[in-house]
């Protein structure tokens, strides 16, 4: 595929035939626990999204400047979550000082983000696929938005259940995996769309 | 073999240290606030290392503010108002601020940060107020459902405490609760013993605190209070004193009449006690210890539901119709009454009929 286009077809896969949430289920513990309302959802799927456009391309840098010229690419595990941990910490201190806004509508979401693996997975699928820094750039963010996307759709629907009636034994955490599934599976319609590896 | 051994934890390590650095240049720079004042009161002011959640803030300082979740803001009773210097809520403090909260702009003090100087205001017995890491020491059953928990203070190791007085004790999370809470109970300990409490907890059914402290607390184990709070403790007057308890009111009373013996008070005392039949009454040989070591004090318990078995001989019926019947004027006493809130507002209508003011009742209800 064209050098100029490749990038933007793996954006949109990440947010459509591949999406991190709903084919390969990751990022699944604050999906659960902050679909609830579609405020906080929206605000942490931006958080999200940032951290994942950023780190993604932070970690390219360091995977190829680094890991690979002294053949530590076996570390990439351990250094990848470092860098995350160490970038999000930074990012916090930095809004949670000069802007009280960008703090009130991110910055609380920011120490959930730490531990979200869609963001270790996407540094790791960039990895494996062998992106360009561009492409994987476009990855990170196509990644971040795909998780908005659908945990958007969670909340919009979840909202909507607090005046359904449910079983009790699936209340919570069940029907929220159902959903999950159900929305994965509406998400194969997708597929076919675009392919990449 | 070796080389590459050494380069990979060398590459880590620079990876660590420059990561490292980076939070540390960023904690002295952007992180850092400086000191910044607190005036608590308009009484107290403190100098604190900006940044940090009031909470820690104050806590760092000596001032205890009670919270059961440890700072995460999922309890939603670190609450102090903060007059000056707060700026807007977080979206984390807003689910346990009311409407009526936001006009006092009451601000949950473990998310709020410190970031420049803040006027606060907290009740004035929160500055008296310790946390207290404690063991317990033993658990004897006093009745079918009431059990004495003695604990033994470790850090701080001593209280300083009035007789009467109560603590918060903190039930930490388990099958009847996902959060750690806190239960008032009175301390049963006279107040000379400043390195034990002891408390009377009676078993509700399905109550959280009394579940895990009946089914659940054994000795050794180690638990957090923190107090002492309340205005129930004996005045400093000559009156004399009437006392009405029932089931585990009993406990500040206990530490009341203590604290008497032990100051040799020659005060007159009539100590009513209810309760249901014999199994419900206890610490007998306390009362009798007391009566014999002070001349003027008459412990007085009485049945409602006597069983047949018990060969009750001594006072029967409800203790409102008991105190009627066995006092004749108490306009010139003060009261000190123990229990749950029907019998308390009963015994109030019946002090006031006997002649008491109002003024001179004092009184612990349970909530």
């Amino acid at each position: 595929m064209n050098e100029f286009l490749f990038p933007l077809a793996v954006f949109f896969a990440a947010i459509f035939t591949n999406n991190i949430l709903l084919t390969n289920y990751l990022g699944m513990c604050s999906f659960l626990s902050v679909s609830k309302e579609l405020e906080t959802s929206a605000g942490l799927g931006i958080a999200v999204t940032f951290v994942l456009a950023v780190t993604t391309a932070i970690n390219w840098v360091v995977y190829h400047f680094l890991l690979v010229p002294f053949q530590l690419e076996y570390l990439r595990f351990i250094v990848f979550i470092i860098v995350i941990a160490a970038f999000v910490q930074l990012i916090e201190m930095v809004i949670e000082r000069y802007s009280e806004g960008l703090y009130f509508a991110l910055g609380i979401f920011l120490p959930l983000i730490t531990v979200n693996c869609a963001i270790l997975g996407v540094s790791l699928f960039m990895v494996i696929r062998e992106y360009s820094f561009i492409t994987s750039f476009f990855f990170g963010l196509g990644s971040g938005l795909g998780w908005l996307l659908a945990i958007l759709a969670m909340a919009g629907i979840r909202q909507r259940l607090r005046t359904a009636k449910i079983p009790p034994g699936l209340d919570g955490a069940g029907i929220a995996l159902v959903i999950a599934g159900f929305m994965a599976m509406a998400f194969m319609g997708f597929s076919g769309m675009i392919t990449i590896s | 073999m070796i080389a590459t051994l050494l380069i990979s934890i060398l590459v880590i390590t620079a990876i660590a240290v420059v990561l490292a650095l980076l939070m540390v240049i960023a904690d002295a720079t952007v992180g850092n606030y400086g000191v910044v004042k607190i005036n608590i009161n308009d009484k107290k002011e403190l100098e604190v290392q900006g940044g940090q959640p009031l909470l820690k803030a104050l806590n760092g300082e000596g001032v205890f503010i009670p919270s059961a979740c440890g700072g995460r803001g999922s309890c939603g009773l670190c609450k102090v108002r903060v007059v000056e210097g707060g700026g807007n809520y977080l979206p984390t403090e807003l689910p346990w601020i009311s409407e009526e909260e936001k006009k006092q702009q009451v601000r949950l003090s473990c998310q709020f940060k410190v970031k420049n100087d803040v006027s606060i205001m907290i009740p004035e017995e929160l500055f008296s107020v310790r946390q207290f890491q404690t063991k317990v020491e033993s658990i004897r059953d006093l009745t079918h459902d009431i059990k004495e928990v003695r604990l033994k203070l470790i850090e701080p190791a001593n209280i300083e405490m009035k007789a009467g007085q109560f603590i918060q004790f903190q039930v930490p999370a388990y099958e009847l609760t996902d959060e750690p809470v806190y239960r008032a109970y009175s301390m049963a300990s006279v107040p000379s013993d400043t390195t034990h409490i002891e408390l009377e907890i009676r078993l509700v059914p399905n109550g959280i605190c009394t579940t895990y402290v009946h089914k659940h607390l054994k000795e050794g184990d180690e638990v957090m209070v923190n107090g002492p709070y309340g205005e129930f403790f004996l005045r400093d007057t000559e009156r004399p004193i009437i006392c009405i308890a029932g089931g585990s009111g009993m406990a500040p009373l206990k530490s009341i009449l203590l604290d008497m013996a032990e100051k040799k008070s020659s005060r007159k005392v009539r100590y009513f006690f209810g309760a249901r039949a014999l199994r419900d009454l206890f610490l007998l040989d306390e009362m009798k210890a007391l009566e014999d070591e002070m001349e003027n004090f008459k412990f007085i318990p009485a049945l409602s539901d006597p069983l047949p078995e018990d060969n009750w001989k001594g006072e029967e019926g409800l203790i409102t119709d008991v105190v009627k019947r066995l006092t004749e004027d108490a306009s010139e006493s003060e009261a000190y009454l123990c229990g749950s809130p029907g019998m308390i507002d009963a015994c109030v209508k019946v002090l006031q009929e006997l002649g008491m003011p109002e003024a001179r009742i004092y009184y612990d209800k349970f909530a």
